[in-house]
């Protein structure tokens, strides 16, 4: 996808390291700070669920769309759910369309992991007919405008999109097998709130929500997601630097801080369509 | 040809209200009115300006922007656009790649630039003993000036000489580079206020990239956000007051927390 | 979906209200609820955002750019590129998130709808690269995506001789009416899409499937230009007002001191 040669000038490599010295970076945060978060929820109708997150001057959209098939023969007895991810030509000049690369791959599969091992969607409570039918929930996100950390951007539109999802209810006869779709709307069963923290390491210092220039110049990438009762649901390290222990101690303590307040905020979102979670 | 074939009058034209006669013919929009493409501008014998195209004697708009009178062009000074490269603009650019004479530079234009060795150093260079890479490498930032560009060839580069050649440290932010020409201002006002009030050593590249080197972030920060307040108010009136505030309000601000 | 029946229910059986009006109260001629921005993304050279009916569209334009891989540059002019995509949500059933023929042959009809506008020949050997993104399809959304890819073009400052706009006619229950929604689209007789130039009066783009008599297709082009030219002047109010309020805001600032 970064088709194009994407050359960052000595000066900005220089310019963001001689910062990071002094705990400082090129757009005057702290090391452990997100960028402003914007959310609109349910701007799809036609989506059963969806949102659009601008973090910084990064922009994704991410809409769930809820159908009926066959569960995955070795869990029978548990829904479907998928994530998936387009890298849209729109959202950057490095971008270039054609089937999902590596890049847009692990973005899918780390956004995936954080919802499903955190439990997010009861996917038993997703079950129609045991070992036959079962509601399939797609969770796609689309990326619209590129500026750094499309981990905590597409991670934060996936839960509220689940989240604010209204599914129609159904009718199942188990006899014929015949399903039907009623009128009614329901929501789908959320038993968590999965929140990603990503961090970029430039020359050994580690900052919190990196933008693309500082994306740019990172050696290495960590991805730490957390369920609401602080346990580890999802780690992801990428880029070809190395990380310690000390950088894994340090990923965890800031989480422990940074997460929540992430949470409140998708919680007060969906406060509105859920009622108290 | 058209789908409606013209029952338009040439002198009465649907919409136009404010007309101007000139010996050249007329026109009909207020100076520095907001046009769009397509918009037609005059009638008669003038000529056809930057953003502005001709059909048989009527003028049109060709890009958003703010349409103009001078001495006999019609034109229209573009509010948007990428950087085309003109002989004789300076630019900074950032080495791409390496051949064995030259280095590919891109200068944020869609025609890649090329600098030959000899318009980089003092002496000769000899592709047998030296190496181009030993000189400027991928990533270097360089300050150059277009020798030459006529949109078949790509653009080639002086970068020796008073002004020209290799940056260090600083840091770089890049504008639209239609707002270029506010960020400098009337005869060289606007940057240099910015010079004056933050202290800092700034170059600014036709091609819409700014380098800034201060004696600290803050001040090279103060910059940064100048330039955004300029990039966006581009094309308001009193700017140069207003961005004056900015920078004296914003020391003010953090001489304070200091305290 | 093997073996699971899905019992949906049908929609109502006339496209026309009691009063004679359509579904959505609209008369023939009446266009449906339009809105557009431009300037809606940081990254793209030029961008617009239009919501037409239901319809969500992203429009991004990059460039003149450089083109790679470079034996595709023509050496006279740009190479004009498009590209029509539907996000896998933008309708009622899932869609594959892989392009399939349609969204091939609209990108093409759609760039061959804006390349008559652009001055190419300013930039030869570059490439001029229109992306356009379905969020949300609601019938017409080639149209649509015309409209909001020329608002991108411009705040691109892509010389252009012209703006293109696009509206569809279509002939729903043996009448003509204009900009069809996605119900009418689908339980109509039959759908023009089409796209203007509008202030040179010329068409740059002309579809259509279902069945027409030639009466009734030349009534249609009349709908549709007219349709074309009131959505036209959105698209001019638009970009003019971008600019204007920065100046409005300022001045507003200036009164405050």
């Amino acid at each position: 996808m970064v088709g194009l040669s994407e050359v960052t000038s000595a000066i900005e490599r220089e310019h963001i390291s001689s910062l990071l010295v002094h705990g400082k970076r090129i757009d005057d945060r702290g090391l452990f700070e997100f960028r402003n978060i914007e959310v609109e929820v349910s701007p799809i109708e036609k989506a059963e669920g969806s949102a659009q997150v601008v973090l910084g001057g990064t922009k994704v959209v991410a809409g769930v769309k809820v159908d009926v098939g066959p569960p995955f023969s070795d869990t029978p007895n548990k829904g479907v759910l998928t994530c998936n991810a387009e890298l849209t030509p729109i959202a950057s000049p490095f971008f270039e369309s054609g089937p999902p690369d590596e890049q847009t791959v692990e973005l899918a599969r780390v956004v995936d992991r954080g919802i499903r091992e955190s439990k997010a969607v009861d996917l038993e409570k997703l079950v129609l007919i045991p070992g036959e039918k079962v509601r399939v929930c797609f969770v796609d996100v689309y990326v619209l405008d590129y500026d750094g950390n499309l981990f905590d951007a597409s991670e934060i539109a996936a839960s509220v999109a689940l989240m604010a999802a209204k599914v129609p209810e159904v009718e199942v006869n188990e006899d014929t097998g015949e399903i039907t779709v009623l009128d009614k709307k329901q929501l789908l069963p959320i038993s968590n709130i999965p929140v990603s923290a990503t961090f970029a390491k430039i020359d050994g210092v580690l900052v919190l929500d990196p933008c693309l220039k500082e994306e740019r110049v990172q050696d290495a990438r960590i991805t730490m997601t957390s369920t609401q009762e602080g346990n580890i649901c999802a780690f992801q390290k990428g880029g070809i630097g190395t990380i310690t222990l000390e950088d894994v101690d340090t990923v965890i303590e800031v989480v422990k801080e940074k997460a929540e307040p992430v949470r409140d905020l998708i919680r007060e979102l969906t406060k509105e369509v859920r009622g108290e979670i | 040809m058209g789908y409606n074939n013209g029952n338009n009058d040439d002198d009465e034209v649907e919409g136009i209200v404010h007309v101007v006669e000139t010996e050249e013919g007329k026109f009909f929009f207020e100076r520095f009115q907001i046009v769009i493409p397509g918009t037609l501008l005059g009638k008669g014998r003038f000529k056809a300006g930057e953003g502005c195209y001709r059909e048989n004697d009527d003028f049109y708009a060709s890009v958003v922007g703010l349409a103009d009178f001078r001495e006999g062009f019609i034109m229209v000074v573009p509010l948007e656009g990428i950087y085309i490269p003109k002989e004789e603009d300076i630019v900074i650019g950032t080495i791409m790649d390496t051949r064995i004479t030259s280095w590919r530079v891109d200068i944020r234009a869609p025609y890649e630039a090329i600098l030959t060795a000899s318009n980089f150093l003092d002496k000769p260079f000899s592709p047998v003993y030296d190496d181009v890479r030993d000189i400027l490498s991928i990533g270097d930032v360089i300050v150059a000036k277009i020798l030459s560009f006529d949109r078949t060839r790509d653009p080639i580069l002086m970068a020796k000489g008073q002004g020209l050649g290799r940056l260090h440290s600083g840091r770089i932010i890049e504008i639209r580079p239609t707002k270029v020409p506010r960020v400098i201002g009337k005869r060289g006002s606007m940057i240099n206020l910015l010079k004056r009030e933050t202290g800092c050593r700034i170059v600014v590249g036709q091609n819409g990239r700014i380098w800034v080197s201060g004696r600290s972030f803050e001040d090279e920060y103060l910059v940064v956000q100048a330039l955004k307040k300029i990039e966006r108010e581009a094309h308001t009136s009193g700017l140069t007051d207003r961005v004056k505030d900015l920078i004296r309000n914003e020391k003010e601000r953090r001489h304070k927390e200091s305290e | 979906m093997n073996n699971v029946t899905l019992v949906r229910k049908e929609p109502s059986e006339s496209l026309f209200r009691e009063d004679g009006l359509r579904l959505d109260g609209r008369g023939l001629d009446e266009l449906r609820p339009i809105r557009m921005e431009v300037g809606v993304l940081n990254n793209a050279d030029g961008s617009a955002y239009v919501e037409h009916g239901k319809n969500k569209i992203v429009a991004a334009v990059y460039g003149p750019r450089e083109l790679h891989p470079k034996h595709l540059a023509l050496p006279d002019k740009a190479l004009v590129r498009c590209e029509y995509r539907m996000a896998t949500f933008s309708v009622e059933e899932r869609k594959s998130p892989a392009p399939g023929r349609r969204e091939v042959e609209l990108s093409k009809v759609i760039r061959e709808s804006l390349e008559p506008a652009i001055f190419v020949y300013k930039y030869p050997r570059a490439t001029i690269d229109v992306f356009v993104q379905i969020l949300q399809a609601d019938g017409g959304t080639r149209c649509a995506s015309i409209t909001a890819a020329a608002l991108a073009l411009a705040d691109a400052g892509v010389p252009m001789r012209d703006l293109v706009v696009g509206c569809a006619v279509g002939k729903i229950e043996g009448k003509v009416a204009v900009d069809l929604s996605d119900v009418e689209d689908k339980l109509g007789e039959g759908d023009i899409p089409m796209a203007l130039m509008p202030t040179k009066k010329v068409i740059t783009l002309l579809q259509s499937d279902g069945d027409f008599t030639p009466e009734e297709f030349k009534q249609a082009l009349e709908m549709g230009i007219a349709a074309c030219e009131k959505i036209y002047e959105m698209q001019r109010d638009i970009l003019i007002e971008r600019y204007s309020k920065v100046r409005e805001e300022v001045a507003e600032e200036q009164e405050e001191e």
